[in-house]
């Protein structure tokens, strides 16, 4: 059991929370500019780096979406704050 | 029956002797003793029969490790399955049964197949019936093969619970080094949990003795434990730690007398692991005899329970480890032999019969073992135990994920420090012998000052290894009958991985995970393949240390305990009117009312068509979105544009994943122009919300607007038919004048009641909500009204058909993981919106463009209803599914069948023929719009 820490609530077990996506991905729009690979591409590709990550997680218990960087190998949180302009 | 019970040695309860029966057959022995000391001492030999080639099979070891005595243990009427003899307490009136074994262990009709031996080689079942079509033989390898008999109808309460503890410091193991460690902790102030798998502390103290500091061991015992719990720390016997997890978690197992055992989840920001080591065998022919066991397991049974395994004893060694063995089976009578294949030696202890520099080649004896051969010398005997050496248990350490070294000096795989969050002492890490494990515990709880002292030096061990060119049958792992021959077998077919070696002779795969046997296959292995030990390495550790009933771990879990349903809060009143209640979307919900469900469902289905149904519909999700933000947020969450809505109005929708899929359906009420309802199905309303947040707090301005998921504080009934009107007149509910889709907050007798005209059955409908704590009032207030109006309440089932008859889908039962809105006939946004929204651009993919997509029409048919499920068949070509009937009922009102289907361009088919194929069977339908009643909506308006 993996405990994460909610940059709102502190350190909880792994099952409260929720993986929502790679930080820093960016929604390629207007839809009518973007073309299907890069819509897939999008929608489907993950760097899933070997190492340190830096991913948006959800807490479900308060609701609250943050960034969490963790070490997939070693499985290490490695910090975890709010979006980028949310107050803690 | 060669073992005895000695008159004095153990401390068994001589007065309160215990009767139990194996295989049918009477026995005795006595409180105190465990399943295998009574057998042992006053029991057949024969305890069971191998996995594969049915061997007779005695007892080997003394816990979790135990390969050999596995048994079915029937107490009260209820069977265990696969119990090991060693760790199981005997209790009067047991019945145990050998598993395995055909009609028992001691005339096992399938023992024949030991003679077929040669011909089945390890992967002899899958390379043969593989090609035979495994299909048809595997039950029968499967009844051949295999453990206990499972009690199917023994349902283990759900009664274990489940306990968490954050701790300081945690031991693992209560011998010497784990007592040490915690003595020297506790002293030192800290709070210490000390778990053992044992019913006392001690460990290998329990039967080998010894004097600590001067003294017999059991006063440090009491005084380590004593500091312990004077630090404010805990002593957990009986309790098996069975797992590392992440982040430092781990499960333990505790055994509880006459109460519920406990499962537990430990986190400690120190772990001491002290877990041991476990006697390898020696590897002769014949070397599964029963009569064949560890020399550390003999002492154990005559220390702790009088059980001595035989009287003409033979023990086989290359390690100073038996000689204590030796010394006290002679004491207690046994004529005593000592094969040590070193040449110098400690002496021979008193009355045994001491030869160096000798082996054991070959055990000879038909169902158990009368004879060794030591080197080319016949000597009778009755019992032979063996000690190749000692595996030290780095399981922990390992699932931890830790690393191991091969230690010569011990010749074992021991933790490599700092590779695992955990630090390893004792026989664990190779410190065999009574002071070295002390020491290393002392050390590692920090303890001040020196170590507790006692006398003995480090055991010598000489190294013991498999001999490849060994001639006969030599047993690698006997639970999983695996042979030296069959590692030769993998070598030769090229096999170099021990991971390879494991899955395909399953060496170390069986319940026992192989703690005594996979040693010496991975020796034998880097023999054959001439690689060291370290080149060959381990196989990867996995918990569980040893089988953990999957009831303690469930724990309360079970059942409805396991994912409890919500319940209506008139669930007592829809009860008092006859509901029978099952589950849909996680809530528990009328199905129909009355006894028979196909009766009810079509009757109350005509009676809401002809007059008026009531139905509880309180479980849709209801998620409030406030603030000036709302109208932007549910535009690009949603597929269809909710800021056009003018507030009082309500409008169906769906909501979309970033794939296009639908994802979601439901009406939202504008009541506001900063204030929105959601309906939600109820099964979606925390992945719906998720989905709002989400936008809301990573692409909007959360300051703006906020979500509130207010399902439960709300109860709905829903009136439904041309006379639901009349109906709420006569409940006295003052029905303002609503269009179709409008909306209305009032109050009904003071309280705030909340109307929509929106309708799931194509009648018009009237949705009442009013704060879950009025429902009552409400629901009363309609019941009073409901039989002057020829009206009835509705379960689900009836809803279900109401809502097919109109083609009105639920998202997956009529739609799955590849329908997107255009499929239902809901093209128009995605024709029309210009602006950005969540799934946008996944509509516009050449997949999402296809003209063959499968798209919602309606079937109909004359006859019984058609399956759900059914294929319709492509109407050209070789035969293959172009769709599938999703929904299908019979209906009361057009009394004929009526199905929903999703059919590959289905919808420009509309008039054609099909052909409808279920489970063999063909039939005929025509393909029609969706919707089967009324499709000008004229009974909306009521
Ligand atoms: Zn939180």
């Amino acid at each position: 059991m993996q405990r994460f820490s909610c940059p709102f609530c502190g350190l909880r077990d792994e099952t409260e929370f929720h993986f929502a996506a790679e930080a820093g991905k960016h929604r390629p729009e207007p839809a009518p500019e973007v073309s299907d690979a890069d819509w897939a591409d999008y929608l489907f590709g993950n760097d899933a780096p070997r190492g340190p990550a830096r991913e948006v997680w959800v807490h479900l218990t308060c609701g609250e979406f943050f960034v969490m960087t963790r070490d997939t190998v070693t499985r290490e949180v490695l910090g975890s704050a709010a979006l980028p302009g949310r107050s803690q | 029956m060669t073992g005895w019970r000695h008159d004095s040695a153990g401390m068994v309860d001589r007065d309160r002797p215990l009767s139990f029966t194996f295989d049918g057959q009477p026995c005795t022995g006595f409180a105190g003793d465990t399943l295998a000391s009574a057998l042992l001492a006053g029991g057949p030999r024969i305890l069971g029969r191998s996995f594969k080639y049915h061997r007779p099979r005695g007892l080997w070891g003394m816990g979790g490790e135990e390969p050999n005595a596995i048994l079915d243990v029937t107490e009260n009427g209820r069977t265990l399955p696969n119990v090991r003899a060693t760790t199981m307490v005997l209790r009067d009136g047991m019945a145990l049964r050998s598993v395995n074994a055909a009609p028992d262990a001691a005339r096992d009709r399938l023992g024949l197949i030991d003679l077929a031996q040669r011909f089945l080689p390890a992967g002899f079942y899958y390379k043969t019936f593989m090609a035979l079509g495994w299909m048809r033989w595997e039950p029968m390898i499967r009844r051949m093969a295999g453990l206990g008999v499972l009690d199917a109808d023994h349902h283990p309460p759900a009664d274990a619970p489940s306990m968490t503890a954050e701790i300081d410091l945690l031991v693992i193991g209560a011998g010497p080094a784990g007592l040490a460690a915690a003595r020297a902790a506790a002293r030192a102030g800290r709070a210490v949990w000390l778990v053992d798998e044992a019913a006392e502390p001690g460990g290998a103290l329990r039967w080998r003795g010894g004097e600590i500091d001067g003294a017999p061991w059991q006063a440090f015992a009491r005084d380590s434990c004593q500091a312990v719990t004077a630090a404010g720390g805990r002593v957990l016997t009986d309790t098996v730690l069975w797992g590392a997890f992440d982040h430092g978690m781990f499960a333990a197992w505790e055994r509880r007398a006459d109460r519920p055992d406990r499962h537990w989840r430990l986190r400690a920001r120190e772990v001491i692991l002290a877990a041991g080591a476990i006697e390898r065998p020696l590897w002769f022919a014949n070397n599964d005899l029963p009569g064949v066991m560890s020399s550390e397991a003999a002492l154990h049974y005559l220390a702790l329970y009088g059980a001595v395994a035989g009287r003409r004893i033979v023990i086989g060694c290359a390690g100073d480890a038996p000689y204590a063995t030796a010394a006290a089976l002679a004491a207690a009578g046994c004529q005593v032999t000592l094969v040590d294949a070193r040449s110098e030696t400690p002496p021979a202890p008193e009355g045994v019969t001491l030869r160096r520099a000798a082996r054991i080649t070959r055990a000879h004896g038909h169902r158990e073992v009368g004879a060794v051969t030591v080197e080319g010398v016949h000597l009778d005997c009755d019992t032979v135990l063996v000690s190749g050496g000692f595996t030290p248990s780095v399981h922990l350490h390992c699932q931890a994920g830790g690393k191991l070294d091969f230690d010569p000096r011990t010749d074992a795989l021991i933790p490599r420090p700092g590779s695992a969050p955990l630090l390893t002492v004792g026989a664990a890490c190779g410190a065999f012998g009574l002071a070295a494990a002390l020491a290393g515990g002392h050390v590692a709880g920090g303890g001040a000052g020196p170590a507790p002292a006692a006398s003995g030096a480090v055991w010598g061990i000489a190294p013991s290894r498999p001999d490849p060119k060994a001639r006969g049958r030599v047993w690698i792992d006997p639970q999983n009958d695996v042979t030296l021959k069959d590692v030769k077998l993998a070598a030769q077919e090229g096999y170099r991985s021990v991971e390879h070696l494991k899955r395909y002779t399953t060496l170390g795969m069986a319940t026992d995970q192989g703690r005594s046997a996979n040693f010496a296959g991975l020796a034998a292995m880097a023999a054959l393949t001439g690689q060291t030990i370290p080149e060959t390495g381990t196989t990867t550790y996995r918990p569980p240390f040893t089988p953990v009933p999957l009831s303690v771990i469930g724990g309360m879990r079970r059942g409805e305990g396991f994912a409890p349903p919500r319940r209506l809060r008139l669930e007592a009143q829809h009860r008092a009117l006859g509901a029978r209640f099952r589950e849909y979307g996680g809530w528990l919900r009328p199905a129909h009312y009355g006894t028979d469900e196909a009766k009810a469902a079509q009757a109350e289905a005509r009676t809401a068509r002809q007059t008026a149904g009531l139905y509880d519909a309180s479980p849709l999700g209801k998620i409030e979105v406030l603030g000036p933000g709302a109208a932007e947020l549910l535009d690009f969450c949603g597929y269809v544009r909710m800021s056009t809505l003018k507030p009082g109005r309500a409008r169906y929708g769906f909501m979309l994943s970033e794939t296009g899929i639908v994802f979601d359906d439901g009406v939202v009420l504008r009541l506001a122009e900063d204030r929105f309802i959601v309906s939600a199905s109820s099964g979606h309303v925390g992945s719906v919300r998720m989905i709002l947040e989400e936008a809301r707090q990573d692409r909007f301005d959360p300051a703006r607007v906020v979500l509130h998921d207010v399902t439960a504080q709300w109860t709905t009934l829903t009136a439904t038919g041309p006379a639901s009107r009349a109906l709420l007149g006569g409940a006295g509910i003052d029905l303002p004048d609503l269009p179709h889709m409008g909306v209305a907050e009032t109050r009904w007798q003071g309280v705030p009641l909340r109307i929509a005209r929106v309708s799931f059955t194509g009648d018009a409908s009237w949705e009442l909500s009013v704060p879950a704590r009025h429902g009552a009032a409400l629901q009363a207030a309609l019941e009073t009204a409901r039989a002057g109006h020829g009206a009835c309440w509705v379960g689900l089932e009836a809803v279900m058909i109401l809502r097919a008859e109109k083609g009105f889908i639920l998202v997956g039962k009529d739609t799955d993981g590849i329908t997107m809105p255009q499929d239902l006939g809901w093209g128009g946004p995605r024709d029309r919106r210009q602006d950005e929204y969540f799934g946008r651009r996944s509509l516009f993919t050449p997949e999402a463009m296809r003209p063959d997509r499968r798209q919602l029409v309606g079937l109909e048919t004359s006859g019984a209803p058609l399956p759900t499920g059914a294929h319709v068949l492509a109407s050209d070509g070789p035969r293959r599914s172009a769709g599938f009937v999703t929904s299908s009922c019979h209906s009361p009102t057009l009394d004929r069948p009526v199905a929903l289907a999703m059919i590959e361009g289905g919808r420009s088919r509309i008039g054609q023929e099909v052909t409808v194929f279920h489970l063999g069977t063909l039939s005929t339908a025509r393909i029609t719009d969706a919707c089967a009643l009324d499709p000008e909506g004229a009974r909306l308006h009521g």
